[in-house]
């Protein structure tokens, strides 16, 4: 099966522009509360940087030893910033669910 | 695959909705890690080739079943009051990555003279990838209250040349590519530039601004995302990019807002000094642990404003104990949380919810400002700017025009406090000289415990 989607310059301003406009939509009215756990969310998803090194890591012959170094510190340490990330706001997010649970006990 | 991506895609914009919504947030979060799970299987299956051996493979499930691990293991260890901290080195993890796929991708696959949009989005990315790198680890050192080189008028200048260098370049490759040296040269060049130039311009940043500094460095981290995703082709990096981007942005601009700074002024360092009530001195009421605790005994509606001090001293779970013991005599009790209370967007907020404080209980600044009467007592605990009636009296105060919480417009107001130091602003509290407002000095954790034992003894 041949991957075909690939996007042209035009294309790729098309979606820049509407995920820009749908960006802002849909985090307009995030509580306070929610702030903290966003931002980090936000962060783990910014690591998807990564997507170019693991192209890399897959595509160079096994013989360039450099190359593949470097690409798989480049997987490893993106890939660290996603896990950490959402590791990081689960658990956040858990302790907001934990206290409402208390509340419907109550 | 090309579903794949499309789920991937939708899960993100979805996942990141759902975390705008307290009750759907962890689905949300889970949403979007597994979209970011789907992608990545996406793009390891479809850049399966003809050269790609064994080796690439077990390279690629070795280096992320390690990442899992270390990410876990990062995001188990660290104390809340660690948040921003965390997100900060993550942060710069992501930045360092960037600026290493961009080099090994513009040495190793040379671009030529006709390709100038590929290579000045790769090196865009090289240099947003290395500002968000140096400047993330220099706001994880200045967080972690490490002693760093102080700012200086020159660090500023050499910033401001480092820029000016590598705007010149950038255009320079545009107008005549290769000119100047061939294009993995430049981008050498210009990443290292981008290294030195993230550290210089947060150097001057003060402590006091860092929830602005974050939320702009993820900002940063987004828009290397979206130039990335325009290099790769690859759409779900694009939009992930601008969504981060948007959320990192809208971040900064509310942070700056609640602090009464532009942008602008944070960036550049600018810390505002002035002091118009310097050196007065000011008439202040003590008062005891034994006092606070019969005046709390007898309120009726308590509200406590806490802020960075209480997590320093680790103070939230005594003070949610204190909290249950006043519930139980009948009280009520509301925590007034300041958007810039903490080191980081929302913060407290958090550090309440570990301490097992609810949800309902805690108010933001807007819902409460305008009835902060209806309190019997206010405890404002390791806050100090926030309550400045500075902000909204003494126009010529740095800090005028700040949003603050009334707390003196509560029936009486009792702030916890280590000493006589001013906050990060530096400014004079005017609100120690109103009559109904009184000091209780100390730590603010063994206050608090004395302030238990008293009530105890009640």
């Amino acid at each position: 099966m041949e991957f075909t989607y690939h996007i042209t310059g035009i294309d790729g301003l098309f979606i820049l522009a509407m995920s820009l406009l749908l960006g802002f939509e849909v985090i307009k009215n995030v509580p306070a509360v929610l702030h903290t756990p966003l931002m980090s969310g936000a962060n783990a998803i910014s690591g998807i940087i990564l997507f170019g090194g693991l192209i890399q890591l897959m595509r160079t012959p096994p013989d360039h030893y450099w190359v593949l170094l470097f690409s798989s510190i480049a997987v490893l340490l993106g890939a660290i910033n996603i896990a950490g990330g959402f590791f990081v706001t689960h658990r956040m997010l858990s302790m907001f669910q934990v206290n409402k649970k208390k509340d419907v006990k109550k | 695959m090309e579903f794949l991506y499309l789920i991937a895609t939708i899960g993100l914009v979805l996942g990141l909705k759902y975390m705008g919504d307290p009750a759907k947030a962890v689905l949300g979060n889970l949403v979007a890690a597994i979209s970011v799970a789907l992608a990545l299987i996406g793009v390891a299956v479809n850049s399966y080739g003809p050269e790609t051996g064994v080796l690439n493979i077990v390279l690629v499930i070795a280096v992320l079943t390690a990442a899992i691990i270390i990410g876990r293991l990062m995001a188990m260890r660290v104390p809340m009051t660690g948040m921003p901290q965390l997100v900060s080195l993550l942060n710069g993890f992501g930045g360092l990555a960037a600026v290493v796929i961009s080099l090994l991708e513009g040495i190793a696959h040379p671009i030529g003279d006709d390709m100038r949009t590929a290579g000045g989005l790769l090196i865009l990315s090289a240099v947003f990838g290395g500002v968000a790198f140096t400047g993330s680890l220099v706001a994880h050192s200045k967080l972690e209250g490490k002693k760093l080189p102080r700012a200086r008028l020159r660090h500023k200048i050499a910033a401001r040349l480092v820029l000016a260098t590598m705007v010149v370049l950038f255009v320079a490759y545009l107008v005549w590519p290769s000119a100047l040296m061939p294009f993995g040269t430049l981008l050498v060049v210009m990443a290292v530039l981008s290294l030195v130039y993230g550290a210089l311009f947060t150097l001057p940043i003060g402590g006091a601004d860092m929830p602005v500094l974050l939320c702009f460095l993820v900002a940063l981290h987004g828009v290397v995302a979206i130039l990335a995703g325009l290099f790769f082709q690859d759409p779900v990096m694009l939009i992930g990019g601008v969504l981060v981007g948007a959320i990192g942005s809208l971040l900064t601009v509310a942070m700056s807002k609640a602090m009464n700074r532009t942008l602008r002024s944070v960036l550049a360092g600018v810390i505002k000094r002035d002091n118009s009530a310097g050196g007065r001195e000011q008439d202040i009421r003590p008062i005891s642990a034994a006092e606070t605790a019969s005046l709390l005994a007898f309120s009726r509606q308590v509200a406590i404003i806490p802020g960075y001090g209480m997590a320093v001293s680790q103070a939230q779970g005594v003070c949610q104990e204190m909290q249950v013991m006043l519930e139980r005599m009948g009280a009520t009790v509301h925590y007034i949380i300041h958007p810039v209370a903490g080191r980081m967007p929302g913060h407290m907020n958090v550090l309440l919810a570990e301490a097992n404080v609810d949800y309902d209980q805690i108010l933001a600044m807007e819902d409460v400002n305008d009835v902060m009467d209806r309190y019997d007592a206010v405890l404002v605990i390791g806050a100090n700017d926030v309550v400045n009636p500075a902000a909204e009296t003494d126009a010529s105060s740095s800090i005028f025009g700040m949003p603050i919480i009334r707390a003196y417009a509560a029936k009486q107001v009792i702030v916890l406090k280590r000493g006589m130091a001013t906050g990060y602003s530096g400014e004079m509290n005017l609100l120690f000289d109103r009559a109904n407002c009184r000091l209780l000095f100390g730590d603010a954790r063994s206050s608090l415990r004395a302030i238990i034992d008293e009530l105890k003894r009640i």
